[in-house]
């Protein structure tokens, strides 16, 4: 048990922020601290004053990275509170005198007394933006991180109004060069060294160096060895200020403008946790959110930078339906009550040759959905799962210059390229019992077995497409052939009913990951042209009425399959919640 | 003091003084052999620790005391780094006693390894000192050739190695936690203390970073007795409970202005003045003395009226200075300007800063535009104030910085500014502009 003491100030109101505090004078200033019980927990004094709700600025310390107390950020005074050596009874407080320590590199201690709000610490935070503002360009109007930037932050709460140098800045040259997606404004760069750090602890590749020395220093690569590993774009979130910046975010939009919404990554199995932002509709970037029981603090550039279908003007963005020979954009309700009847008349003729295929990339609400329509027209409906994008092995983090693995790994970028295997098949096992793979439907096709197909996809684009042309042409010849997608495939071309799916950034719902994470994924844009979003395409086929709220199917889901049952109360919180089976 | 027979330096000028059989010839090894054959390694540290010894490389740390940091029962390695990254501008006792007597040194590194039971010692030698390099390398050999280094050292169970490894030529690298980097095959950016090197040093592990000069103290301690080596310097100040005294002989250098500039050992305490005249026959050209720079740039300036400062581990501080240093005495007469001399400062600060704490990248950066700005006609009477309170607020004893170059950059720009301040503001006021070029940097 440990108990540290922070100095508080009253808050705007002129209240004091809690009732427990402890007045004393030490070293002849009046404190008033908060005593927080820290346990056992190894914290430094970021942490620990954090948890009295009191901010120390600092730019070098990440907890995902090593400490370095570099940048001089995060000063504080710090001082003791000690029991008299004779007699226990009296407490003796203390204070390190004319000193300030690094938070990020002291350990919080049973009586650590930390002092960020006294003029001694103010204005050793102050001298050093000072410091960091000399040769600052200042160029935040042009800059990508106005807005975002912790220099900006801090130099409005923390720093001084005007700077006295007068001399020339230095101006390093700028280094579009330094990687595919990562460029780099050397002048902007405080030298805090999270991305060196980054890229030789968590990327292990260790592309990033720090070139010259004192006020000339700056980061930079090897020739001919540019940052190019699948990781590099976490060093912009990691800069705190705009040197590092994002090749495909750069001049894009001001950051205030953008709307953030927590989601979920739909690339890979792992399913990190984002923020997705956007404005008006448009997706402009997905950033990493810190998720201890997903990923970690970082995303990988796969799942940043493939959100651009979502944008791309060649999605399918109206249903249409075959008149005579050719596809033609159709009103949704015309296409709804045709799409009915059509199938309602096949699981007539034969039930057992209607199939639902069901893709990894629907939530595990749209699937559940999408079951309980098909089996609601007949329980010998079969219902599979659709293909499972694989591509090449689970790609693991650090790994050494040669581009081997080392231990521990530190993010892992999944070979299953889709964010919601596990729910859906736990889905199709509710309804289904046995697991359908999407080859016994290419089976089934082969021997003319089937007479109604219905493909849920909603597959973003890869090179190598996510159905072959053989498997395609396959299932060409089945008559009532309903595919559900977001572009152009192979088979949308043939099919008799073409409806638009949604993409990730435009639905609600629960994806379970790879270790059986269920994460909330929340929309932030609208789909496009007259796309609905799937759940509420299924909701019509079921003729319930109303708009889809995922959290209220959620709960049906949880009460209705045990799988699911820990998310009945329909929210997952922030981290997810995991699940067991 | 005239009576003062040089130890230290004693061999130098010898012919063939760097040889392993002229060195023995004057008792080289005698104390190894002593300390092999009759002490444990426990009574070298002690000898050495009631010795006073105090760490020849600036901060005057006291060497046994470091030695005792070592974790007890240590199952090794443990590591003794010898400091030979004499980068201290103005100082060349070091490269003098690698070059001209490296049997001394060698000696010295081989008990200490003894001492702090180390197996593995590891040379650090500054790029630009090729001929010491060689020359140490050349003991080296001999000492491998003479059971003196190597598995059983003269008989004994007691094993060394000694590696020899050449800087690159970066002031940081002096800095111990900066050279055990260095050594590492790292850039050489301070680490965080703690963890000590004591406890956490090269490649993790146990060590022990000593100068030069120190390694040839404890030869002449266990050769002498510890008796004779606090017969000689200062004792304890007996109204500073926290003084260690400064015993011993050390070695000064004396540069600049003066006529016979050069390495000369005299007991610790000698006072600056007495240095210049008695040692370097006065400042040259007739001239009168305007101040000099105490013990290697960083650890300030003083004006002529304070040579009477003993140069001794507390002397300097009491006249301002951060500490005695490396004792190199830099005099600068009455026509050079002191603009210059900060300048040069500044320039040196600014490109040896390693650039990874913020107050010390920036400020070194910021003092030299100012200081460079100042002597090309353009300065400002503010200026003085900025440079006075830069160098006042970065370095370790603030807390504003990872190692102490920061202190050492700081500290003779506000010393200059105060001491000479009058010579500054008249400067500026009169708009004047120095011609005078500026140091070279190399690397």
């Amino acid at each position: 048990m440990a108990t540290v003491f922070v100095n508080v100030l009253p808050d705007a109101n002129g209240k004091p922020p809690r009732s427990d505090l402890i007045k004393v004078e030490v070293g002849g200033q009046k404190l008033t601290l908060a005593p927080v019980d820290i346990g056992n927990e190894k914290l430094n004094l970021i942490q620990a004053a954090e948890r009295a709700g009191v901010f120390v600025p600092h730019y070098c310390w990440h907890p995902a990275l090593t400490v370095v107390a570099s940048c001089r950020m995060c000063l504080v005074q710090t001082g003791r509170r000690d029991p008299d050596k004779n007699d226990p009874a009296k407490i003796n407080w203390s204070l390190l005198p004319n000193k300030v320590v690094p938070a990020c590199q002291t350990p919080a201690t049973d009586g650590t007394i930390i002092v960020t709000n006294n003029p001694l610490a103010k204005n050793a935070q102050a001298d050093t933006l000072e410091g960091i503002l000399l040769n600052h360009p200042l160029d935040c109007p042009v800059c990508d991180k106005a807005g975002e930037c912790m220099l900006q932050d801090y130099s409005y709460r923390y720093g001084r109004a005007q700077s006295r140098m007068i001399d020339e800045k230095n101006t390093p040259p700028n280094k579009p060069h330094i990687g595919d997606n990562v460029t780099l404004f050397t002048d902007r760069c405080i030298m805090c060294s999270r991305c060196v750090r980054f890229t030789r602890e968590v990327a292990g590749t260790a592309e990033l160096q720090i070139i010259n020395r004192g006020h000339h220093s700056e980061i930079d690569i090897f020739p001919g060895e540019p940052l190019n590993n699948k990781l590099a774009t976490n060093v912009v979130d990691l800069c705190p200020v705009g040197a590092l910046c994002s090749k495909d975010f750069l001049y894009t939009h001001r950051v205030w403008n953008l709307k953030t919404v927590d989601s979920v990554c739909a690339d890979c199995s792992t399913g990190c946790s984002i923020h997705l932002d956007t404005n008006k509709s448009v997706v402009y970037r997905l950033r990493p959110r810190h998720n201890p029981q997903a990923q970690g603090y970082f995303m990988c550039d796969d799942g940043r930078l493939g959100y651009h279908y979502v944008n791309a003007p060649e999605r399918i963005v109206r249903p249409q339906m075959r008149t005579e020979q050719t596809l033609t954009p159709t009103p949704w309700n015309e296409v709804r009550q045709a799409l009915v009847q059509d199938l309602k008349a096949a699981v007539q003729r034969d039930a057992t040759g209607v199939l639902g295929v069901l893709s990894p990339f629907l939530t595990c609400e749209e699937a559940y959905l999408l079951a309980k329509f098909l089996k609601g027209l007949s329980g010998q409906v079969r219902l599979a799962l659709g293909p499972v994008p694989v591509v090449g092995q689970d790609d693991t983090y650090p790994k050494d210059r040669r581009g081997n693995p080392i231990q521990p790994v530190r993010f892992t970028i999944r070979a299953e390229k889709c964010p919601n295997r596990r729910g859906v098949e736990e889905v199709l096992r509710h309804f289904q019992g046995d697991l359908i793979p999407f080859d016994e439907v290419i089976r089934s096709a082969q021997s003319n077995s089937i007479q109604a197909l219905y493909l849920a996809g909603g597959y973003p684009p890869r090179e190598e497409g996510w159905i072959r042309t053989d498997q395609a042409e396959h299932l060409k010849n089945i008559p009532l052939l309903i595919v559900q997608d977001l572009l152009p495939s192979p088979i949308s071309s043939a099919a008799k009913y073409l409806l638009p799916a949604s993409s990730f950034a435009e639905k609600e719902g629960t994806f379970v990951n790879h270790a059986g994470l269920a994460q909330a994924l929340r929309w932030g844009v609208t789909p496009p042209g007259e796309c609905r979003v799937d759940g509420q395409i299924f909701l019509d086929l079921l003729e319930r009425r109303g708009l889809i709220h995922a959290p209220t199917v959620r709960q049906e889901l949880g009460q209705e399959i045990p799988y699911f049952a820990p998310l009945a109360q329909g929210d997952l919180g922030e981290y997810g919640i995991p699940l067991q089976g | 003091m005239a009576e003062f027979e040089p130890v230290l330096l004693r061999r130098i000028g010898k012919p063939n003084s760097a040889a392993l059989e002229t060195y023995r010839a004057d008792g080289g090894y005698r104390a190894l052999e002593k300390a092999l054959n009759s002490m444990q390694p426990v009574d070298v540290v002690n000898t050495v620790k009631n010795s006073g010894l105090r760490g020849r490389g600036g901060a005057g740390f006291p060497t046994g005391l470091k030695w005792t940091f070592l974790p007890k029962d240590h199952p090794g390695p443990i590591y003794l780094c010898v400091n030979a990254d004499e980068s201290e501008p103005c100082t060349f006792n070091n490269r003098v006693l690698m070059e001209q007597d490296p049997h001394q040194v060698l000696e010295g590194i081989i008990l200490s390894s003894y001492a702090i039971r180390a197996r593995t010692a590891y040379l650090y030698i500054r790029y630009e000192y090729g001929p010491a390099t060689r020359a140490m390398q050349k003991a080296i050999d001999e000492a491998y050739a003479s059971n003196l280094l190597g598995q059983n050292i003269l008989g004994k169970d007691f094993h060394l190695d000694v590696f020899i490894h050449r800087g690159a030529g970066a002031y940081i690298c002096g800095e111990e936690t900066g050279l055990i980097e260095s050594l590492e095959g790292k850039r050489a950016w301070p680490r965080i203390k703690p963890p000590f090197p004591a406890v956490e040093g090269a490649f993790r592990k146990p060590t022990i970073v000593n100068n030069i000069e120190t390694m040839a103290c404890v030869t002449h301690i266990l050769d002498r007795g510890l008796e004779w080596f606090r017969s000689l310097g200062v004792p304890p100040d007996p109204n500073n409970p926290r003084d260690a005294g400064s015993f011993g002989p050390k070695l000064y250098n004396l540069s600049g202005h003066v006529n016979r500039p050069g390495t000369y050992e005299a007991p610790m305490g000698i006072t600056v003045r007495e240095l210049i005249d008695k040692y370097g026959g006065g400042v040259w050209q007739g001239r009168k003395a305007k101040g000099a720079i105490p013990g290697g740039i960083s650890m300030g300036v003083i004006t002529e009226a304070e040579f009477d400062m003993p140069l001794d581990f507390n002397g300097p501080g009491k006249v301002g200075c951060l500490g005695l240093g490396t004792g190199a005495v830099t005099v600068f007469d009455e026509t050079t300007s002191i603009v210059d001399v900060l300048a040069n400062i500044c320039r040196f600060f600014a490109h040896e800063s390693c650039g990874q704490c913020t107050p010390c990248r920036e400020g070194t950066g910021w003092m030299d535009k100012i200081a460079d700005r100042i002597k090309h006609g353009q300065g400002r009477r503010e200026d003085l104030d900025i440079l006075a309170e830069v160098g006042n607020r970065i370095g370790i004893m603030p807390g504003t910085t990872i190692c102490g170059l920061a202190d050492g950059a700081g500290w003779p720009v506000k010393l200059a500014v105060k001491k000479f301040r009058a010579e500054f503001e008249a400067f500026i006021r009169d708009g004047k502009k120095s011609t005078v070029k500026s140091l070279a940097l190399v690397h």
